[in-house]
């Protein structure tokens, strides 16, 4: 990949072999300052029980051009995801993140990799975002051996435990209260480290998210909520299933923030904002206003629930990499053709990716009994079919 | 989710079973020919004719029909006012209004925990749960609460009306959470009823008279037969009987024990045996508990061998409680151990589903070794 994402924020990390150079910036005019530059949030922030931070946000042209990189990235491998669907090569249940990029991004830019991360199935970006590999990615929707869990999660399961995220679960809200157990050995540890604790506005009305809250705050635990409010589970909207779509507010005695999700500086803020508060007082829910593009899953058009209408409005006037792009050009940070280049360069690394990616093999057939303990049981593999398979317990 | 979706999600999980397992419906002629004539309720099959339809369809009958024939009945889950993921919910809010026929938040517990509250009300609450594999988050509600109600408090309270209804079951590419049969738990907890249907007929019946039984009852559906399983389905109202099992075929050399969509595998196995001059007696358990010892006993003591397969991990699985029962009842009778062909005791995976899958070669492996044995 994300070599940009890889560089911008490891930047001592290597960057992976695979990962071809892909701009010449000294022959171009895009600006790679890193000179402070202020700007203001789209909108204001909404506080619960606490005082927002400031809507300016000092950023800088570097951070920009990544940021807008880093998502046209993510939009990109996103929509080579549905093709690879769409072909037969990606099975299983396949949940995409377009539209929602400014989340990962901006949330990555206010922590470090130090700091955890758990979702739930949309998962793809987020491991981007955390510098996870664009072949190992590809790799695991489509279940191969080079994939990040192997090949044996799939799209709802990716993770990468050297940049602590605690990854993709796929029972609705479950990873809720994990977010606070991870949080809990986070404080112990007094390393100044949060968790970012994510789950969608169809969750936001599971018990555990309860549960969850009132340990959190009963025990101050350095966990940020981020509900991503899509405003659909599935192919409901959220004032259909939610008596109060006031997400940030639903904490009660836990403090909350709104967040324009669609503005990755603003993002960038809250989640800045929120690490210093959560470490200092506890848990603080961020309501991030977002959108997905795509349909729910690969079998949902997205399009039964919702006007196409409203899909194209906010395309049109909320796209998170669009109002990057808009940045960029205003401040004459790069123009517009650079830009575009950029962009199929980020096309042509994706698709050397996949090339990758489809080289690996299906992981070997042991694989099927491998983990399910630590040992393993002595469970044995004798084949496809027409061969006994024994389970020897310890 | 949207219908069309839902329809496209079917297409391609039927695509995908025929890729697999060859033809894994259960053949119209197959289930339709022995099965025990359908019992008529009161109304006498409803005075309609028959019509072809496949699984959901035919679950989405018998909702029509409890909904029709008992105005103290709700249908209610997530997403089934737009007819729920699967089809089988099609309709019912524009037929019943929305007072009687909605949706409910994502919250399982929660679902569970007010349907046992209706139903504690004499109302019949028909909860769907998405997929069985988020039956889960419900399972304390309906093993602390639903299951023992009527017990604990010395028949004061019951909640008899309630049926959970739930998705269950390989589909060929579901992965590790829309996969799963976790029927095998709800069979440990005295006070429920588990039954699967095997194909449309089945279903509708059995799903009338699950949701009017005076127990609650836990109804598994096989999910990839919802479209793929076609036949004949009385048009009208009937049921079939709980705790009762069903000799499908009659047969001298083994008995074979099944339930949902395995019954499709067992029954192709059966017809592979056949041509090796294996004679198999195939049985179709319908209600998992409390289930019908009387009728697998006979089979056992004529047949002096049985296998039992299911696709839940084998290891405590439904098919050990059969085994150890019918070891306890023939075990004069029995000539050779009690087969299990089942899922692997790993998690339901990814890749490499057909390895986990009690497939019909590893079925008629376990036949003839039994046999010869
Ligand atoms: C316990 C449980 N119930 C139901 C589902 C099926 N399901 C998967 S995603 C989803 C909708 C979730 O919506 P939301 O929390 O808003 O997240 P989004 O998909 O919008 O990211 C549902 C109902 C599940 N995975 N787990
Ligand atoms: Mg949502």
């Amino acid at each position: 990949m994300a070599a940009t994402i890889l560089r911008r924020l490891n930047p001592a990390g290597a960057a992976p072999p695979r990962a071809a150079p892909t701009l010449d910036l000294a022959r171009r005019a895009v600006s790679d300052s890193s000179e402070p530059l202020t700007v203001e949030t789209s909108l204001p922030f909404k506080p619960h029980l606490v005082d927002p931070p400031p809507r300016t946000v000092s950023t800088t042209p570097r951070e920009l051009l990544a940021f807008f990189r880093d998502m046209a990235l993510m939009r990109r491998a996103e929509i080579a995801a549905d093709s690879l669907y769409k072909a037969k090569l990606i099975r299983g249940f396949c949940h995409l993140y377009d539209g929602q990029e400014a989340v990962a991004v901006g949330m990555e830019a206010a922590i470090t990799r130090r700091d955890a991360i758990i979702t739930a199935y949309r998962d793809h970006c987020l491991y981007l975002a955390r510098g996870g590999d664009l072949v190992a990615a590809f790799a695991e929707l489509m279940g191969r051996q080079d994939g990040c869990s192997r090949g044996k999660g799939g799209s709802m399961h990716f993770y990468k435990k050297d940049a602590n995220f605690y990854g993709g679960h796929g029972i609705v809200g479950a990873q809720v209260p994990l977010g606070c157990g991870i949080a809990f050995a986070q404080r112990y540890r007094k390393e100044g480290t949060v968790t970012f604790d994510l789950y969608g506005d169809g969750a936001a009305n599971q018990g555990q998210l309860f549960e969850a809250l009132n340990m959190a705050a009963l025990w101050k635990l350095p966990v940020i909520l981020v509900c991503e409010n899509n405003h659909y589970g599935m192919g409901t909207a959220e004032w259909k299933a939610s008596k109060s779509p006031a997400y940030y507010k639903r904490g009660d005695y836990v403090p909350g923030l709104k967040v324009d999700g669609m503005d990755v500086l603003a993002v960038k803020q809250a989640c800045k904002f929120a690490k210093e508060h959560v470490l200092e007082n506890g848990p603080i829910i961020l309501e991030m206003d977002t959108y997905r593009y795509h349909g729910h899953s690969m079998s949902d058009p997205g399009s039964t629930y919702r006007t196409r209408d409203e899909i194209a409005g906010i395309r049109q006037e909320r796209d998170p990499i669009e109002r990057v792009r808009k940045l960029i050009l205003t401040h004459d940070l790069a123009t517009a053709q650079e830009l575009k280049d950029m962009e199929k360069e980020i096309r042509k690394e994706v698709d050397t990716a996949i090339a990758k990616a489809k080289e690996s093999p299906m992981p070997d057939t042991s694989e099927l009994f491998k983990n399910v303990y630590v040992n393993d049981c002595g469970l044995e593999s004798f084949g496809v079919d027409r061969k006994v398979v024994r389970t020897v317990l310890p | 989710m949207a219908t069309k979706a839902a329809l496209r999600e079917l297409g391609r999980n039927s695509r995908a079973a025929a890729g697999i397992g060859g033809s894994r419906g259960f053949a119209a002629a197959a289930a339709a020919a022995p099965a025990g004539v359908a019992e008529r309720s009161e109304g006498g099959g409803g005075g309609g004719g028959t019509k072809a339809v496949n699984l959901f369809t035919a679950v989405n009958q018998a909702l029509h029909i409890a909904l029709e024939t008992d105005p103290r009945s709700y249908v209610f889950g997530e997403d089934v006012g737009f007819g729920g993921v699967f089809r089988c919910t099609t309709g019912l809010a524009d037929r019943f209004g929305r007072n009687r026929v909605f949706n409910t938040p994502l919250c399982e517990q929660g679902i569970a925990g007010f349907a046992i509250g209706l139903a504690a009300m004499g109302n019949r609450a028909i909860a769907e749960v998405q997929f069985a594999d988020y039956i889960f988050p419900a399972f304390d509600q309906i093993v602390n609460e639903a299951a023992k109600f009527r017990y604990r408090s010395g028949n004061e309270f019951n909640c008899g009306g309630l049926t959970i209804r739930s998705p269950y079951g390989a589909v060929g590419h579901g992965g590790h959470y829309h996969s799963q049969s976790p029927e095998a738990f709800f069979c440990h907890v005295p006070g429920l009823k588990v039954v699967i249907p095997r194909s449309p007929h089945e279903a509708k019946g059995l799903l009338l008279a699950s949701i009017r039984d005076p127990n609650p009852v836990v109804f598994f559906e096989p999910k990839w037969l919802y479209r793929l399983s076609v036949e004949d389905v009385p048009e009208g109202d009937y049921m079939l009987p709980l705790s009762q099992a069903e000799v499908i075929h009659q047969g001298s050399d083994i008995t074979l024990v099944g339930w949902g969509a395995q019954l499709a595998v067992l029954e192709q196995a059966c017809e592979d045996a056949a041509k090796d001059g294996i004679s198999c007696e195939l049985i179709d358990l319908r209600t998992l508990i409390p289930w019908d010892k009387e009728t697998v006993e006979a089979s056992v003591s004529k047949t002096g061998k049985l296998l039992v397969s299911h696709e839940a991990p084998i290891t405590g699985g439904f098919g050990a409680e059969i085994a150890a029962s019918i070891t306890e009842r023939c075990f004069q009778r029995l000539e050779a151990p009690v087969a299990r062909v089942c899922g692997l005791d790993t998690p339901f995976p990814l890749v490499y589903e057909p390895f986990y899958m009690p497939t019909k070669n590893k079925i008629l492996d376990a036949i003839k070794a039994t046999v010869n044995y």
